[in-house]
């Protein structure tokens, strides 16, 4: 059997970590190809079905990333997305998917340094916990 | 029929080095709604946009996925030109492969191009379900608010009244001038601060268009851009504005930092505001004068430069010299930060005329002792190496402006952004510097971060410049990514009214249903409704939860077909 490649879904938002993200790009800041990018206004809008359907369907992991508290576009978007995200990791373990398959952070528009460390460190988390178990009963 | 065109940009070796842009297309074109897929060169070209909206013609494409850099540069230009072509702005989805994929996976390109077939394929899956959308329009009130009479709001209310604009300037203090009310002369240039003053006020007094509120605040404001409608208050009564654009420009104020350096302890020890006061009534009296810069900047919690006092030190140590040639001043700094030519020369000048420097570090920071005849600072001068003793009359610090006391409030009153330490914060640090990502609100001057009072007197006009645009257009365009409800699957809950950071959402009777309804002027379209509702009953135009839903479809159906 081949290497185990973590297939992962990112919510960026617009202001803060999707221009974190084009920052990271524009230093060429290298980083494993197994993230990929959906653009979203605000972290906020992220409803917690999109990770359970992701992850039910079979994604390795969900990063959700936001502007840094207090700094958000639309002033305390992200202190939703605060409380939800964490809520939908307590859920996913209840129903036994490891909450790690999920992650939170915060990557501002000048971070493109955290992004890399955190899509680095996501993956190489998410390689430790191997294959998400859904993929085996995807329907 | 849905006919997806898929244009996929090599930008030269920037994408096409790592990305195998052949390959992508091919892959396009087995994905489902697409009509026709092809490749640039560069996709921004004016080549490059003339062969998309050929091929949009030719093979009758009503939804358009370009796959190159970054929409947050580049969405303006490809929007345009499927307008151009005759489709909806609305009917175009981007996919970034280049600042996402090629520039991140340069050593990879066989996991670059994977990778690029699977954004590609989310696109394309999303590009599907767009839908065209009308851009709304909403009428500016030719009225303008400015909050702050300090030198910045005083140039942006005179700058407003110059092109005819309606103003009410809102001061809380009994009198106009900010910070320069205690400042005389203000350097480099040595220019007279209260003439400054006495000509912007007496510009916007002559102009039947203004109105001028001291001692006043504002209590309340509400509303979106053109339509603001702001509550001042004078203590006495409250008078109700309507206007279609508001400036901030309530500034800073000086740090004093009690107990630091005997400051509050002893008498002798003044911040530089204070020795403006004394310089400006000629009551100074010292002889032997040791200012210290950098008193509660660039320290641990507080690590800004503050810009404004280096420059401070160095006028009020020559008009210390003009009035007693005789005295002797120190200044003790960290750095001098006297940038521009007349700053600079003010330094040399300053130099010449004997004025001493000492320096020191944050390490090894000055001590103020204070004795029954004066005080003395000991210092660690790093450039001789060793400890000295310098008697003063007087200790000056040097002090830092800082966010005033009440920011929180106004922040919270405007909602617009404060930084770490309380300044606000702008849409875009370069491409927007005056305007908050509030639409309508404007910054300028201390408020922002330190400044001087020609930087002030700049962004004042800048300021009222930008506010003078939806002004003078009498109208503001929408853009389509606002919330909008399905009043059959809306229970009228309130969760979505709760979760909005702008009041946009209401509970109201919406033809004869009681439903959430969305204004769709005060939307910002950030969506946070859309996650906070339980019955999917409110959607983000050009997010939808179909659309995001059909990404990740996409996504697991690339993956599971890419490891066959």
């Amino acid at each position: 059997m081949s290497e185990f490649n973590p297939n992962i879904l990112a919510f960026c938002c617009n202001w803060c970590s999707y221009a974190g993200a084009d920052l990271a790009g524009v230093n060429r800041l290298q980083m494993p190809p197994n993230v990929n990018v959906v653009r979203v206004m605000c972290s906020a809008s992220v409803k917690p079905e999109y990770v359970f359907k992701a992850l039910s369907q079979g994604i390795d992991g969900v990063l959700v990333l936001g502007c840094h508290i207090g700094d958000c576009h639309y002033l305390t978007g992200n202190h939703r997305t605060a409380k939800r995200i964490p809520l939908a990791a307590r859920i996913l373990e209840k129903v036994g998917i490891d909450p790690k398959r999920v992650r939170l952070d915060w990557v501002s528009a000048a971070e493109g340094e955290k992004f890399q460390h955190v899509v680095t460190e996501f993956v190489e988390d998410i390689r430790k916990l191997g294959p998400n178990p859904m993929r085996e009963v995807r329907f | 029929m849905i006919k997806i065109g898929v244009f996929i940009c090599h930008c030269g070796h920037n994408i096409a080095s790592a990305v195998d842009v052949e390959k992508v297309v091919e892959f396009a074109k087995t994905l489902p709604g697409v009509a026709y897929a092809g490749h640039n060169l560069y996709s921004c070209s004016q080549e490059g946009l003339s062969s998309i909206k050929k091929s949009i013609e030719e093979n009758e494409l009503n939804r358009v996925v370009v796959a190159a850099c970054t929409p947050r540069t580049h969405e303006p230009l490809f929007r345009r030109a499927c307008e151009q072509a005759g489709i909806n702005k609305y009917l175009f989805e981007f996919v970034n492969i280049r600042e996402h994929c090629s520039w991140i996976h340069t050593k990879e390109p066989e996991a670059a191009t994977e990778k690029a077939k699977k954004l590609v394929a989310m696109g394309v899956a999303k590009a599907a379900l767009l839908e065209p959308q009308e851009e709304g329009e909403s009428k500016v009130i030719p009225r303008a608010v400015v909050i702050g009479a300090g030198i910045a709001g005083l140039a942006a209310a005179a700058s407003l009244l110059e092109q005819g604009i309606e103003t009410h300037l809102v001061e809380k203090d009994d009198r106009v001038g900010g910070l320069l009310k205690d400042i005389a002369i203000i350097g480099p240039e040595g220019t007279d601060s209260q003439k400054l003053i006495g000509t912007l006020i007496g510009d916007i007094e002559n102009s039947p268009k203004a109105h001028v509120h001291l001692n006043s605040r504002v209590k309340e404001l509400k509303g979106f851009i053109g339509n603001f409608e702001v509550v001042i208050a004078d203590g006495v009564e409250e008078s109700k504005v309507e206007a279609g654009a508001i400036i901030v420009a309530t500034g800073a104020r000086e740090l004093r930092p009690d107990g630091e350096y005997g400051l509050g302890e002893c008498a002798q020890v003044v911040t530089q505001l204070e020795l403006e006061k004394m310089l400006s009534k000629s009551e100074l009296t010292a002889k032997s004068i040791v200012m210290i810069n950098c008193a509660g900047s660039r320290q641990p919690g507080r690590e800004y430069c503050s810009r404004i006092c280096c420059n401070a030190s160095l006028k009020n140590a020559m008009r210390i010299l003009d009035l007693s040639p005789d005295a002797a001043v120190t200044i003790i700094h960290r750095d001098i930060m006297s940038c521009g030519t007349a700053a600079e020369a003010l330094y040399r000048n300053a130099s010449e005329r004997g004025v001493r420097f000492v320096r020191y570090s944050l390490e090894q920071r000055p001590q103020v002792k204070t004795g029954t005849g004066g005080v003395s600072v000991e210092v660690f001068d790093e450039t001789l190496d060793e400890k000295i003793d310098l008697d003063a009359d007087m200790v000056v610090l040097a002090t830092p402006l800082v966010s005033p006391d009440d920011s929180v409030e106004t922040s919270k009153l405007l909602k617009v952004p404060r930084d770490k330490y309380g300044f606000f914060l702008e849409a875009h640090v370069k491409l927007r510097p005056v305007e908050f990502s509030t639409d309508g609100v404007f910054v300028c001057g201390s408020a922002r971060w330190p400044v001087n009072a020609r930087e002030c007197i700049w962004q004042g006009q800048a300021a009222a410049a930008k506010a003078s645009i939806p002004i003078s257009e009498g109208k503001v365009r929408i853009e389509a990514i606002t919330a909008e409800v399905n009043t059959e699957k809306c229970a009228a809950c309130g969760n979505c009214v709760t979760a909005c950071p702008f009041e946009a959402i209401e509970i109201t009777d919406c033809d004869g249903v009681r439903a959430a309804k969305v204004n769709e002027a005060q939307c910002k379209g950030c969506g946070t409704c859309v996650a906070a509702c339980h019955n999917d009953a409110i959607q983000q135009k050009g997010f939808s939860s179909r659309q995001l839903g059909a990404m990740i479809d996409a996504l697991v159906r690339a993956t599971t077909e890419g490891a066959q």
